[in-house]
């Protein structure tokens, strides 16, 4: 449509393209100029080229970190959607029972991170959380201490998350379940094929581009992990929960080195563009859900 | 048999509801209990289900303790401030990108797109010490700005109004109507299920947000709830979960009504942001 004023769109679009340029453009490019810097914002700016890169890259920290975000990233991602897709195929059902359980389940994804870190947090407590006491009724043994020790810490914080975001896999499995053709499966059953193989033969195959999607925008969200980190170990022990943006923030705020945590969320950036990218790639040649 | 069969599997069924219910509200419950417990029981049973002297002094000691007037009012402001002016700048800038022609328009879509790939998380150093510059940090300004424009909120707009006929932009143009009276008037009142979805799914996000207010309050001027109920947690001699619990209630409840009463809405606006990104 012509415009009734030629300035119409422009001022229309100002102040969203304003606010888009200062917090979303200009930061991108102010943290790149940042990353060059060696800056610890009291004292002035020292340029260094690449070395904030170069010492991530030796000191063998961005490979730690990168590490750490990958396989909780992962187990977060195979979890909440082994779970999610479970539930929506017990929950894909008329009747306030099941509804009801939709809802607790995802009221989860609801509440603040912080809430479900605090609430895990005292869970899980060694000393006097519910888990360690009922281990104790039934093995007589210590309950493993499971946020102290680094082994178990990484896999105790993805389990919270999968407990908070399988709503979310639930719910996007639910609304992919209304795309499968009730006519299809019926025939099947007509065939004489059992419940797995409806399954097997059916719906998975049907509902492959929803999981992908689901696994996609769960990966890369649960790359941004944060909140749950700070509340429940503060990428303790021994470094064995510091997920990128933990990284990021702890160099920033604990040690106060600008250029390196820019440097860092440089390439945070540029790794997140490589997920969604190859997200987009498996989009086109896969039919959008 | 067959009959038989049926009702095993619907029991097991039922089973397995029950279980996944447990699951997840067994939490919250603990979490209620805990906070009716005086700290005596909770250090010398950590099984005990039931308290045995339920109390309200936990409640009673983290109202005396924060400012939670405060707290509420700055976690209030802040999350209907940020909803507030997404949805009144996506209007405009979505009826401008879905219905209008004019130069550069492709330019302004594709820069609102490609800002949807940049999070919060990426910007954080630079858009600190931007705001520290200007003497933003620790102002509620300085927590709605940065939101104040949301790229996914004006694609999800523009994607609803291009299903508006123009005929119907047109027939209000030549009954005499403004370009604003168009977008706010005739035309958000035809979006009104998204954009209630996208205000309530904004509202709650930032209501439960930690990560912004943690990187720019330093002080109770604009500290937000889930920031102050975190720190209740590392502040003192030894963990008092009665409080901590006590806290998570005051945080939590007003999340989960909000839930309760717009589930529909929030399940709503998570498919479409799904689907819509």
């Amino acid at each position: 449509m012509k415009p009734s004023h030629l300035r119409d769109p422009y001022w229309m679009l100002l102040p969203t393209l304003l606010l888009l340029f200062v917090f979303f453009v200009f930061p991108l490019a102010m943290l790149v100029k940042h990353s060059l810097f060696s800056w610890d914002l009291l004292t002035p700016a020292r340029y260094v080229g690449l070395g904030n890169y170069r010492s991530l890259w030796r000191s063998g920290e961005l490979w730690h970190t990168f590490g750490t975000t990958l396989s909780m990233s992962s187990a977060v991602v195979v979890g909440s959607m082994a779970a999610g897709l479970a539930l929506a195929l017990l929950l894909d059902r008329p009747g306030p029972w099941a509804a009801f359980v939709r809802g607790a389940v995802f009221s989860a994804y609801v509440v603040s991170w912080v809430s479900v870190g605090l609430l895990f947090l005292w869970l899980l407590d060694a000393d006097a959380g519910i888990f360690a006491g009922l281990w104790q009724l039934f093995t007589h043994g210590r309950a493993p201490r499971w946020l102290a020790d680094p082994a178990l810490a990484p896999w105790a914080v993805a389990a919270v998350t999968i407990w908070k975001i399988t709503g979310y896999a639930l719910v996007i499995f639910l609304s992919g379940l209304q795309d499968v053709p009730l006519s299809i499966l019926e025939a099947a059953e007509l065939d004489g094929a059992s419940k797995a193989r409806r399954f097997t033969s059916v719906t998975w195959p049907l509902l492959r581009p929803t999981s992908l999607f689901v696994a996609t925008t769960s990966l890369i969200s649960s790359f941004q992990l944060f909140d749950v980190v700070r509340v429940m170990t503060q990428g303790g022990p021994v470094r064995s929960t510091t997920v990128f943006v933990y990284a990021i923030y702890e160099q920033l705020f604990l040690d106060l080195r600008v250029g390196r945590a820019s440097a860092e969320a440089v390439v945070f950036f540029g790794i997140l563009l490589l997920l969604t990218g190859a997200q987009f790639l498996l989009f086109r040649s896969e039919e959008s859900p | 048999m067959k009959r038989g069969s049926w009702a095993i599997s619907d029991l097991l069924r039922q089973g397995a509801l029950c279980v996944v219910a447990l699951v997840w509200l067994f939490p919250y419950l603990w979490m209620g209990l805990t906070s009716l417990k005086p700290l005596a029981e909770i250090v010398s049973s950590p099984t005990l289900l039931w308290p045995k002297q339920p109390t309200l002094d936990a409640y009673r000691e983290v109202f005396h303790a924060l400012p939670l007037a405060r707290y509420f009012f700055n976690t209030s402001v802040m999350a209907l401030g940020i909803a507030a002016m997404q949805i009144t700048l996506a209007l405009p800038a979505g009826y401008a990108l879905a219905k209008l022609r004019f130069r550069g328009k492709r330019w302004a879509f594709g820069l609102i797109v490609a800002t949807l790939l940049v999070p919060a998380q990426v910007r954080f150093v630079p858009v600190f010490s931007l705001l520290a510059s200007v003497g933003l940090v620790n102002t509620l300004s300085g927590l709605i700005l940065p939101f104040g424009v949301s790229a996914l909120g004006t694609f999800l707009v523009r994607q609803a109004l291009l299903s508006v006929p123009d005929s119907q932009i047109e027939a209000a143009r030549m009954d005499g109507a403004s370009e604003l009276y168009i977008v706010y008037r005739l035309l958000a009142p035809l979006l009104k299920p998204t954009l209630i979805s996208l205000f309530l799914f904004s509202f709650v996000s930032h209501w439960n947000d930690y990560f912004w207010p943690l990187v720019l309050t330093t002080d109770e001027h604009a500290r937000t709830l889930p920031l102050a109920i975190a720190l209740l947690r590392e502040q003192g001699t030894g963990v008092r979960w009665h409080l901590v619990m006590a806290g998570n209630v005051i945080l939590s409840l007003p999340a989960l009504a909000v839930f309760a009463a717009a589930q529909r809405h929030l399940l709503r606006a998570v498919t479409i942001r799904g689907f819509g990104g």
